[in-house]
């Protein structure tokens, strides 16, 4: 048996000390400090915030009928779960956004691939999918409130602001796999569909997690927009049914619960692409 | 009947065969010749290799020969029968590893047989024993960026070698690799290939290392390629040397010249 080269492997954790040293022991201490630091000045920004609203509105520096208050929103959310059916706006918008977000990267996957596939298509449209990409989608709410009424339209919105760029996305990252990758499976004999399948798609696992990164957070703006126009449920609705009716406080409970709704969406995002990075990154 | 013709064909034929091959490429600048009637033959286990300067057609001669690219004219042909496209009897290693990050080393070295749907569980015995051969044992289920460069291209030549292909095509294999690194692994990989018996076809920059791994040397003209000369490379003492005791052998520094003058580089400013 041949002798490997005295070469450790890589990307090991370095070797540590037997006793870590005290200056060590005090950067590790510093480390520690900035990061509470950190922490700390953020929770200040926000009650900064929150407070500087809560007295200018008390104040009638502005008019508290536009703004509402802090105060009066932790009221607002409990009225709001009580008789208003928090939860159930929530979970529609939620819904909608995962439907749509599901629609939006399985068919720009598909599409990526097929224009992978095909050069000639990827050729033919190309101009059609910069335009489409280019076009400011909000223009279709109305249109897609005749054509699929009142429940799909939402989904519809999602799809439609979501989808292109995620074509374009992904695309981009197929064609950026490493042509020699290619090469060498073709040189094993691999086939189109299997140079895709096991060169292409998981080679463009990093391009796909950017994707979904991205595509969330265009779902929520698709159906948020969608609800304005059409909803009869969900926070977009609430948001713009308690403009109409001048009830801020509403508005605004609405606004935060669709904050931390997407705050959560993105984190789960995040969670799947470290679990996914240890392998493909 | 049939076992009988082919045994013979074995015996006489050449493994692989070039018959006035001629290839051109077009681009929207125009057309380039790339080679320009070649033939070159290849017995089983012999080790040839093909030195030429940059854009002589030396890497094209393998994608042919991989079945990966068509000749505009002439004929390739795998123990007598043409290339008509990538073929599990010619297994083709890279100037880079390109190991896939996303699968582990032994995963890497199963590429081949699950591409070519190859029984899995043989294929994986197999990939572990070439494994093993090439000191990589230990790190069946490590991930490519865990290795260095020298272990990448082991996985790479056991990831050729698990298909069982006859004739192997090593396009400058050693290139991404520091010089003490390579000087190691030539030996181990003529070592592991004359070991499985294959034919081997060696393009090289290095005029040492195609001394040092290979009986013949052919040299590449300048575009579009032809064949200009061919060398034997003959040491004294019975059995061929290692590359590493071919390097220290009298006939080597004698070949080395030769072979320098007959590529006639000029350094171009």
């Amino acid at each position: 048996m041949a002798v490997p080269l005295s070469l450790a492997p890589a990307g090991d954790a370095p070797v540590a000390a037997n006793a870590p040293s005290p200056e060590y022991l005090a950067w590790r201490a510093r480390e520690r400090r900035r990061r509470v630091w950190i922490l700390a000045t953020q929770v200040l920004v926000l009650a900064a915030f929150l407070a500087l609203w809560e007295v200018l509105a008390r104040t009638h520096v502005v008019n508290p009928m536009l703004t509402s208050y802090p105060s009066a929103l932790w009221p607002a959310f409990l009225d709001l779960l009580r008789h208003g059916d928090l939860v159930g706006h929530t979970w529609a918008t939620f819904k909608a956004t995962l439907i749509g977000f599901a629609l939006s990267m399985g068919i720009g996957i598909a599409v990526a691939a097929a224009l992978w596939w095909s050069g000639f298509a990827q050729k033919v449209l190309d101009p059609f999918l910069v335009v489409a990409n280019a076009m400011p989608k909000i223009a279709f709410v109305p249109i897609f409130y005749l054509w699929l009424g009142s429940d799909y339209s939402v989904y519809g919105m999602a799809v439609a602001i979501a989808v292109f760029v995620t074509i374009m996305v992904v695309y981009e990252g197929f064609q950026a796999i490493d042509p020699n990758k290619v090469k060498l499976a073709r040189t094993l004999g691999a086939s189109r569909a299997q140079v895709l399948q096991l060169v292409v798609l998981p080679g463009s696992v990093p391009t796909l997690i950017a994707a979904l990164k991205m595509n969330i957070g265009l779902a929520l703006v698709g159906v948020i927009v969608g609800e304005f126009q059409s909803a009869n449920a969900g926070l977009g609705f609430l948001i713009l049914n308690g403009s109409q009716v001048f009830k801020l406080n509403i508005v605004m409970t609405a606004i935060v619960v669709l904050g931390l709704l997407s705050g959560l969406m993105y984190l789960a995002i995040a969670r799947i692409e470290a679990a996914l990075a240890r392998r493909y990154a | 009947m049939a076992a009988v013709l082919r045994e013979s064909a074995d015996a006489r034929s050449p493994r692989v065969e070039l018959r006035d091959v001629s290839l051109r490429y077009f681009t929207a600048a125009g057309e380039t010749q790339a080679l320009d009637r070649v033939s070159l033959r290849l017995a089983a286990g012999e080790f040839v290799s093909l030195i030429g300067q940059s854009g002589c057609g030396k890497s094209t001669l393998l994608s042919l020969v991989a079945g990966i690219l068509q000749p505009s004219s002439g004929d390739v042909c795998v123990d007598g029968a043409p290339v008509r496209g990538p073929s599990p009897r010619v297994g083709y290693m890279l100037q880079q590893d390109y190991l896939f990050e996303w699968r582990t080393i032994l995963d890497n070295a199963l590429l081949g047989a699950q591409i070519q749907k190859r029984d899995l569980k043989q294929a994986r015995e197999r990939a572990i024993h070439l494994l093993h051969k090439c000191g990589m044992g230990a790190f069946l289920h490590h991930y490519p960026r865990q290795l260095s460069g020298g272990m990448r291209q082991r996985v790479a030549l056991a990831r050729t070698l698990v298909t069982e292909p006859d004739v192997v095509l090593l396009d400058e294999p050693f290139s991404a690799l520091d010089s003490q690194t390579r000087l190691a692994i030539a030996d181990e990989v003529v070592d592991v290939l004359r070991g499985e018996g294959k034919s081997v076809l060696l393009v090289t920059h290095d005029i040492g290392e195609a001394i040092a791994m290979t009986d013949r040397v052919v040299v590449l003209s300048r575009r579009p390629g032809r064949i200009k000369s061919e060398h034997r490379m003959v040491f004294g003492g019975g059995q061929r040397p290692t590359p590493m005791q071919a390097r220290a052998r009298p006939e080597f520094n004698d070949y080395f010249r030769t072979l320098w003058d007959e590529l006639d580089v000029h350094v171009e400013g």
